[in-house]
């Protein structure tokens, strides 16, 4: 088991949001049927879809925020960040499989060959979860040159989340913009460090 | 009036409440025609709770309100939920933002301006609008086009007999509806990166706006609507996917071609001008065979297959006889 260098405090950030979605979850099941409102099911989908965003925000930031503040010690932390987006990532996609579709594996084969939005969805998931196979130290050494490029795969990842976005999007589009502004602004970041260096 | 009456779905599989099963009970026995039971005094309506900011003569109207043969019996979605969890995005695009945001609009005083091809046309005070129809409480189904559907106690006046009071002339084929335009009481006519031209229009043929199941609601379980819910006037159209239902009405404008609406201005292929509901014709970016009936819970989704024309097939099938509903979406 390889050791994942992270401090105490670090566990209870990754974790918080679980926490607190487990909360609301207990207290709807247990206590208060109407805690996530009417569509309990479609919250749940869209709370941990959310929390894996934030987390790939997070991973994406943590290179060029490290340069500018010199801190060693979040580069160690990425590798968790990046655990951690894609655990939430699986929790969207079972909540959406188990709760929404209650496993109808017809309805999940259907819409995965015929909605874009869901195949472009599922492609991202499967580019994090070859990401956080990888992520181990043994994946590391034994991939050696070929680990940096193969992890290279999270920009494609989050271009296709910001795809998946647009497409679920009704009509309001200020949020994906927002979070494609801020992932393209990030990449266009490294493409100058790339360029200068 | 009894064969407009469809309803396929069974009832709801959660046990609803002793007194709500007898008022049923007792709506059903009054819509086959025993209509000697019913003492004109006797209210009908849910009443919901809390205060109703709407001006006296509306809540009167409302709480005048007599059943009808065309409600549904099925198990009525909450009120917290029909007045909690909808589409209004002139308050935002959030399902509780209407709700949220809604509240800083002002519905009243409120006037309708009526123009086009009709020989009453003019601008009219609601209360003059309204003045003398009866109010009638309809129980339908809202099937949302996201898939998700209710049951809600609609209040609300036939909008054939509010038609007619303007006279359309015989070259009226469509009627037009617009929303009302303020973007400084609704932060959602304000949002920079919004897909949607305001104000929302939306639109009929005349045979289906005169059809007796078209309503035009004044209220909602018992009060007068909600800000969230579209006050003070919104169109019901139960048979078509909820956003043809305009809400908000400033404007009934009877014209001879069909209007461009909102949602078909925004995105024409994924929105058609009839927006009927139809299993078998799917959104393109989602299957429209079944739908959720609200509220769900964690673990029973309440997936019901969706009927055609949202189990109102057969009052208004003979409305689209012939037309080839796959082209006419």
């Amino acid at each position: 088991m390889d050791k994942l260098l992270l401090s105490r405090w670090f566990w209870w950030v990754l974790l918080l949001p679980l926490a607190l979605a487990l909360v609301r979850v207990v207290d709807t099941v247990f206590y208060d049927p109407s805690a996530l409102g009417p569509d309990p099911a479609q919250a749940l989908v869209d709370l941990f879809g959310t929390i894996a965003l934030w987390f790939l925000c997070f991973v994406l930031l943590v290179t060029p925020l490290q340069a500018l503040i010199k801190a060693r010690w979040l580069l160690r932390q990425r590798r968790a960040l990046g655990v951690a987006c894609f655990c939430y990532a699986l929790l969207h996609w079972l909540s959406y499989a188990g709760l929404l579709l209650e496993w109808q594996w017809q309805n999940l084969g259907q819409d995965l060959l015929k909605r874009p939005y869901i195949i472009v969805g599922f492609s991202a998931g499967l580019m994090l979860l070859l990401l956080a196979v990888t992520s181990n130290n043994g994946s590391v050494r034994a991939l050696g040159r070929r680990w940096r490029v193969l992890h290279r795969l999270v920009y494609p990842a989050a271009l296709l989340v910001l795809i998946h976005m647009f497409w679920v999007a009704r009509s309001d589009y200020t949020e994906v913009v927002m979070y494609t502004v801020f992932v393209l602004l990030l990449l266009l970041q490294r493409w100058r460090n790339r360029a200068t260096s | 009036m009894k064969a407009l009456i469809t309803n396929k779905l069974t009832e709801h599989s959660v046990t609803p409440e002793a007194v709500y099963l007898n008022r049923r009970q007792w709506l059903k026995a009054s819509a086959v025609g025993a209509a000697g039971l019913l003492a004109p005094s006797m209210k009908a309506v849910e009443v919901a709770p809390g205060d109703d900011p709407a001006p006296p003569w509306l809540q009167s109207q409302n709480k005048q309100a007599s059943p009808s043969p065309f409600s549904s019996t099925e198990k009525l979605t909450p009120y917290e939920y029909v007045t909690g969890y909808n589409n209004f995005y002139e308050f935002g695009t959030g399902k509780d933002d209407p709700e949220k945001y809604g509240q800083d609009f002002n519905p009243h005083p409120w006037q309708v301006t009526v123009s086009g091809l009709a020989e009453g046309t003019g601008t009219f005070d609601l209360e003059d609008l309204l003045k003398g129809l009866a109010v009638e409480e309809r129980i339908y189904r809202l099937r949302c086009v996201e898939a998700w559907s209710m049951v809600i106690p609609w209040l609300g006046v036939p909008m054939a007999a509010l038609l007619k009071r303007f006279k359309p002339l015989s070259g009226a084929q469509y009627v037009t509806f617009e929303s009302v335009y303020r973007p400084e009481e609704m932060p959602g006519q304000r949002s920079f990166f919004g897909a949607i031209d305001y104000p929302y229009i939306e639109g009929l043929r005349m045979d289906e706006a005169m059809h007796p199941l078209t309503l035009m609601a004044t209220g909602v379980y018992g009060r007068s609507l909600p800000n969230q819910n579209g006050a003070p006037l919104r169109l019901v159209v139960p048979w078509k996917y909820g956003f043809k239902s305009i809400k908000s009405i400033r404007k009934i404008t009877f014209t001879d071609r069909a209007p461009q609406t909102t949602w078909q201005k925004s995105n024409a292929r994924e929105y058609g001008f009839y927006a009927n509901v139809n299993p078998a014709v799917d959104h393109p970016r989602w299957s429209q065979a079944e739908e959720r009936r609200l509220p769900s819970t964690l673990f029973a989704s309440n997936r019901v297959p969706t009927l055609p024309f949202n189990g109102y097939a057969d009052a208004v099938g003979s409305l689209y006889q012939g037309m080839d509903l796959t082209k006419y979406y």
